[in-house]
């Protein structure tokens, strides 16, 4: 379990002549003694869909966290759109971003999570509208006409004035996908989209997430769901024990997997 | 399978199903209690009527009177004004208990200690000495010159004494009840908010203290009805024209102490009656997105969409299971 990292590069294709849009060089983290990331290097360019897999515990979901600052790395470096995140790097020295600057840059990363975590006390459509209004400093009545558009684009145009809890859970996750596209985000983050959804709703948020890889978004996204993975990801990455074991295109990583840990994992799940 | 098909089918007719006519369970402990109930209670109502001690004819005399009335009037005034600066400085200090900076935790931790850990009797005592003990108030810069020289004495009458000393000593209890109800918002909001690229007291403000009013209020309207009645101890200032100094006065210059006594009481329950309905509102408020069952039928667009639906999958009634139906798309 040493930090050897076995990292292939990522997938080659249309994509490769593209700047990366994100950039994860040799982080770690630690909780207290609990080494949680050991050196991950992994990088993902603009309009790409990468997928990341692996066991619980495998420190994925944190990475993810890592990438828009809601965990703090405690080594590497993470930089997004070219901009390092959560520091400033000065005369060789890291300095801390104010809270300012740490929430500018999360306004152009979206992220969903697997609760949904949708604001309780506001309807969809005001869910939607918070952010753009509050932090973007929009005007209501166009932030209103974008969040109805959006609602329409994730097949909820006739849920705005419902509550989270009068929406089920795939219905919710899909106004939270509407409500990080609001912000026009150039990446998006997704931490097990799907897990917290009765099986029959898994669909419909997958489908929303293909028809946006489709639109060209670049997506980083940590699920079990391995038919998204083959059909969706333009990268495939295994992680276990806090490293990239494997990363390839996603077919062949999951139809030859180079690694015994991948293929134990794999026959688990498929 | 197909067996068990074809079974369910045959059940599955137009014809009204008999339904259950069952005997209910009976109850007669219940009646044997209602019963106890009813004799003790009529037995009440005898002893009010009838026993001449009450003086009737006193309290009617007093229920409107003038003094009374103000009295009534000052105690909601002191009630009201005290729970103002109660319920801000309630919010401040659990906001700042939640502050990542050490210094606003422990500010905030030493007032709740302090204004919780003495008695309030004490507190309007003391309030109504500060102007012994500072005759003067002066604004200016430390060992520089000052700016503006106040008498106490002008500045912090009694009913201020009174509304300041209620007030600092309740925030402590209503920081406490703000605390709990901020930590038991979910702590995904905060995450997804700060995702959005929203902050510090704007997500205290806008996602979490809304949410957290559900649990704030009842326990807060519970403090308010309570302050109600801690007014009773501004006497202690000493403020001299809340309702039970009033009426202890009136009963002393009559010498007949229980008429007035009930007076008092009853515009207690007149006054706490009015603030229980308004708390009704106020949750009721603060409810909304929570009580989802019921709020479907109290959301026009909600119900509009709920009908489309319904319609849409031949399910002729609107109820709650509209929302967990995917047929929308």
């Amino acid at each position: 379990m040493k930090t050897s990292a076995h990292v292939l590069s990522p997938a080659a294709g249309n994509a490769s002549s593209q700047p990366e849009l994100v950039n994860i060089e040799a982080v770690h983290k630690f909780y207290g003694d609990h080494h949680v990331l050991r050196g991950i290097d992994m990088s993902v360019k603009r309009g790409e869909v990468a997928v990341l897999i692996g066991p619980s515990g495998s420190g994925k979901s944190t990475l993810l966290r890592c990438i828009n600052h809601l965990e703090s790395i405690s080594a590497g470096r993470i930089k997004v759109n070219e901009e390092l995140i959560g520091y400033r790097e000065k005369d060789g020295k890291l300095h801390e971003l104010h809270a300012k600057e740490i929430a500018r840059q999360r306004r152009d990363i979206g992220m969903v999570f697997q609760k949904f975590n949708l604001f309780g006390h506001k309807t969809a459509l005001q869910n939607i509208i918070e952010a753009p209004v509050q932090v973007k400093g929009q005007k209501r009545v166009p932030a209103e006409r974008r969040a109805l558009e959006l609602l329409d684009r994730v097949g909820l145009a006739n849920r705005a004035d419902f509550y989270p809890a009068q929406l089920s859970g795939g219905q919710q996750q899909r106004v939270a996908i509407a409500r990080a596209l609001a912000m026009d985000p150039e990446l998006m983050l997704f931490d097990e989209p799907t897990s917290a959804l009765d099986p029959e709703l898994v669909g419909d948020v997958l489908e929303v997430m293909k028809d946006l890889a489709k639109s060209g978004m670049t997506m980083v996204v940590v699920t079990h769901e391995i038919g998204f993975a083959r059909e969706v990801g333009d990268t495939l990455t295994f992680m276990d024990g806090g490293v990239v074991v494997e990363s390839g295109i996603p077919r062949d990583v999951i139809a030859n997997p180079q690694h015994e840990r991948t293929k134990g994992f794999l026959s688990k799940v498929l | 399978m197909s067996i068990s098909t074809s079974s369910r089918n045959s059940s599955v007719t137009d014809r009204k199903p008999d339904l259950i006519k069952a005997v209910p369970v009976r109850h007669p402990g219940r009646w044997v209690g209602a019963a106890a109930i009813v004799v003790l209670a009529a037995g009440a109502v005898q002893s009010l009527a009838t026993n001449p001690n009450f003086h009737w004819e006193t309290f009617a005399l007093y229920a409107l009177d003038a003094n009374v009335i103000q009295g009534v009037g000052w105690t909601l005034l002191l009630t009201v004004l005290s729970m103002i600066i109660a319920v801000s400085l309630a919010v401040l200090l659990a906001f700042m208990r939640q502050s990542e900076n050490p210094i606003y935790r422990w500010s905030s931790w030493f007032w709740v200690w302090f204004f919780r850990g003495t008695p309030v009797y004490t507190q309007l005592i003391f309030w109504g000495l500060v102007a012994v003990l500072y005759p003067k108030i002066t604004l200016g810069v430390p060992f520089g010159p000052d700016l503006l020289n106040l008498n106490t004495q002008d500045l912090l009458n009694a009913f201020w004494a009174a509304v300041l000393g209620l007030g600092l000593n309740e925030s402590a209890y209503l920081a406490e009840i703000f605390r709990a109800g901020l930590k038991s918002v979910d702590r995904g909001q905060i995450e997804a908010a700060e995702a959005l690229g929203m902050r510090g007291t704007r997500i205290m403000w806008r996602i979490i203290l809304p949410q957290a009013m559900r649990v704030i209020v009842p326990p807060t309207g519970n403090e308010t009805i309570g302050m109600l009645k801690t007014t009773s101890l501004v006497l202690a200032v000493p403020f001299t024209l809340d309702l039970t100094f009033v009426t202890n006065t009136l009963a002393n210059r009559s010498y007949l102490p229980i008429p007035l006594l009930i007076v008092a009481a009853f515009w207690y329950l007149v006054v706490t009656s009015i603030l229980m309905v308004g708390q009704h509102f106020i949750e009721k408020h603060y409810g909304r997105g929570v009580e989802n069952t019921a709020r479907i039928a109290f959301n026009p667009a909600a119900l509009r969409a709920a009908g489309a639906t319904s319609s849409a999958t031949q399910s002729p009634s609107v109820d709650v299971e509209t929302r967990i139906e995917e047929s929308d798309r």
